[in-house]
């Protein structure tokens, strides 16, 4: 009832035109945040903290949550047209979405995307206006070996992720790990494989190598065909533009996990919406039917990365309001906002700021509300990208990736190294190394080692502490089981070969 | 084994690469009165690397790869290194416009009045776009 009440009175406010006005504001600018790669929603909120000072903190709080969860939506945007990365979240949208497009059903896909995010949107607010205060306690059990736990979770789902052969997928993840290496040590200030160069001291950025890899090793890939391919077909008229409903009912497992896992593992500081899509993929493909067509263009692909990486908005926003705690870049920048505003986010913030609280659980519903109506209609436009010829959207794409890179860092240094990962990427497809492995041991190895130093730290260098825990043991045995799937799958087939 | 094979010279690369790992990992501290050091983590997925590639290297054979066209997905790559140095050295839209002439005239044989417009076309678009319209720095 006290949930009920809060939420007529939260909507009551942010009804009120004005604040209508701020959210559609908000999540306008985030869809366009989210479609230019490198231009991400930390640095667009910390340009708009100063003109939130003009505003009361609720509409303030209403824009900045709608670009934030804005940004989520319009990153699968080029991910689907163009195989750019959008923003980090995005990068597992491109192994499916783009085949889609690629396929003639980018609308489609993008239509599953905005469908996918609107429902793992909702789930994710309501998740936030349900059970914050109890989830924030269970992320506070959250200590590195859980961590640990969970990056291992996360490091399994390569043997989701592989191709042809296990052994290469394994050796690309361990690139990736390599790629987390580089840069200096935080517990000893020890410079890693930096080989004397002084940008690489601060180490790679993500960005960099998924733009790369993906965006240029496709373009490259493209540029082997000496007549200048046909552009991409797309289906005429709205109708078959969209999803059938036949997408829809392949995608009801994903919608559903994708929701639950993203804002789940939104809960947890630090573990980011790129690693619940992440796992969100390697669940769906793991439960599928049609396991092996993952990677070619299979709608769930598409379902399941958006939905989590969506949810994870509303989650990542419960141990910021119920604790004080940022969990990413953005929700740093939201924290630094509220509290330039004279709030104390903690267990205290939503007793006694009810009105703020709830106007901003009912803004996420309009505002989700009003993606989905901006985003459905502007599929068939975003769709005519792709009827540029080739030989104008290839340097378009490199155009996008170099400005997405240099808006990222400022640097060209990484704009050299964008270059030499497009190199890679395309080697790896020419030499049949599937990328995604590289991106999973890039995201997670950073945050893996800090994990595991710090576990051995707490233990005097035991590595008991993994599995004495419940949390981690359980996280642990499920990754064990995951990467268990391939010999279960040979032993299967040896079975039934022997009983023909 | 097979030594025409593209997987024993990708998988002897990251042997070398798992190799270095593991060679300058053994300079760094392992364990310390503080816990691991930075060479605990290095040393153990560098072991790793060696070992699958190794792997890789003797499991090498099946389908050849075909490096048709490769030439001009390298040529592609060349012009994207130039641009990136023509962009520190002359901003963005010289570079950019470079990057994109190239590839229309070159490598698709458009006519030079369509690669030209081409050019001015994207790169006036970007410089809307992003610079005028977004307020982003271009390179």
């Amino acid at each position: 009832m006290e949930i009920f009440g809060g939420l007529l009175q939260g909507f009551a406010l942010a009804l009120q035109p004005v604040n209508l006005f701020w959210c559609f504001v908000g999540v306008f600018l985030g869809t366009i945040v989210g479609i230019m790669p490198g231009l991400g929603p930390p640095a667009t909120i910390a340009m708009l903290l100063p003109l939130t000072f003009l505003m009361s903190p609720a509409s303030a709080m209403i824009m900045l949550a709608g670009i934030y969860y804005g940004a989520k939506y319009g990153g699968s945007t080029t991910s689907i047209l163009l195989n750019v990365p959008g923003e980090s979240a995005s990068v597992v949208t491109c192994l499916d979405g783009y085949q889609m497009a690629r396929k003639g059903r980018a609308g489609a896909a993008l239509g599953i995307a905005a469908i996918a995010s609107f429902i793992a949107g909702t789930v994710g607010v309501l998740g936030l206006m349900l059970v914050a205060p109890p989830l924030a306690r269970f992320a506070l059990a959250f200590s590195s070996p859980e961590y640990f736990g969970l990056m291992a979770l996360g490091l399994a789902m390569v043997v989701l992720l592989a191709g042809r052969s296990m052994v290469k997928a394994l050796l690309a993840m361990l690139l990736g790990l390599w790629l987390a290496g580089i840069g200096t040590d935080l517990f000893s200030s020890e410079s890693r494989f930096t080989f004397g160069s002084l940008e690489l001291l601060s180490g790679i950025d993500f960005v960099v190598v998924a733009i790369g890899v993906f965006a240029i090793g496709e373009v490259l890939a493209n540029m082997e065909e000496a007549t200048p391919a046909e552009p991409l077909p797309i289906p005429k008229g709205l109708r078959n533009l969209l999803p059938t409903l036949q997408d829809l009912k392949d995608c009801r497992f994903a919608f559903a996990q994708g929701s639950v896992l993203g804002f789940v593992i939104g809960v947890l500081p630090g573990a980011g919406s790129t690693i619940a899509s992440f796992i969100s993929y390697g669940v769906e493909k793991a439960f599928s039917r049609r396991r092996e067509q993952f990677g070619t263009g299979v709608v769930e692909g598409v379902a399941a990365p958006e939905g989590a990486n969506n949810s994870e908005t509303g989650g990542a926003l419960v141990p910021l309001l119920t604790l004080g705690i940022p969990g990413s870049g953005t929700t740093a920048i939201l924290l630094a906002a509220l509290v330039l505003w004279g709030f104390k986010p903690g267990p205290l913030f939503i007793a006694d700021n009810p009105s703020l609280f709830w106007s901003l659980v009912a803004s996420m519903y309009i505002g989700n509300v009003m993606l989905l109506v901006l985003n459905l209609p502007l599929v068939p436009i975003f769709a005519q990208v792709l009827r540029a010829p080739a030989y104008v959207l290839f340097p378009i794409i490199l155009g996008v990736s170099i400005v997405g890179v240099y808006t990222t860092s400022s640097s060209m240094f990484d704009v050299a190294c964008l270059a030499a990962f497009g190199l890679l990427g395309y080697l790896m497809r020419k030499l049949d190394y599937p990328s995604a492995p590289l991106i999973l041991g890039l995201v997670l190895g950073g945050a893996m080692e800090r994990a595991l130093r710090q576990s051995l730290m707490m233990s005097d260098g035991s590595l008991t502490i993994l599995v004495a825990r419940p949390i981690s043991a359980v996280m642990l045995s499920f990754a064990l089981l995951i990467l268990l799937i391939p010999v279960f799958s040979k032993a299967n087939a040896w079975r039934q070969k022997l009983l023909s | 084994m097979r030594l025409r094979s593209p997987d024993f010279w990708s998988g002897l690369a990251l042997a070398a690469l798992g190799g270095y790992t593991v060679y300058t990992a053994r300079g760094w501290e392992y364990l310390g009165q503080d816990g691991p050091g930075p060479g605990f983590f290095p040393l153990w997925y560098g072991i790793a690397m060696l070992a699958l590639s190794l792997l890789l290297v003797v499991k090498s054979g099946g389908e050849a790869v075909s490096w048709k066209g490769a030439g001009r997905a390298f040529a592609t790559w060349g012009a994207f290194a130039v641009s990136v140095v023509l962009l520190k050295l002359a901003g963005f839209v010289v570079g950019f416009a470079a990057l994109t002439f190239f590839m229309v005239a070159v490598m698709y044989r458009r006519p030079l009045a369509v690669a030209a417009l081409v050019a001015i076309g994207t790169t006036g678009a970007f410089y809307l776009i992003f610079p005028l319209a977004l307020g982003v720095q271009l390179p």
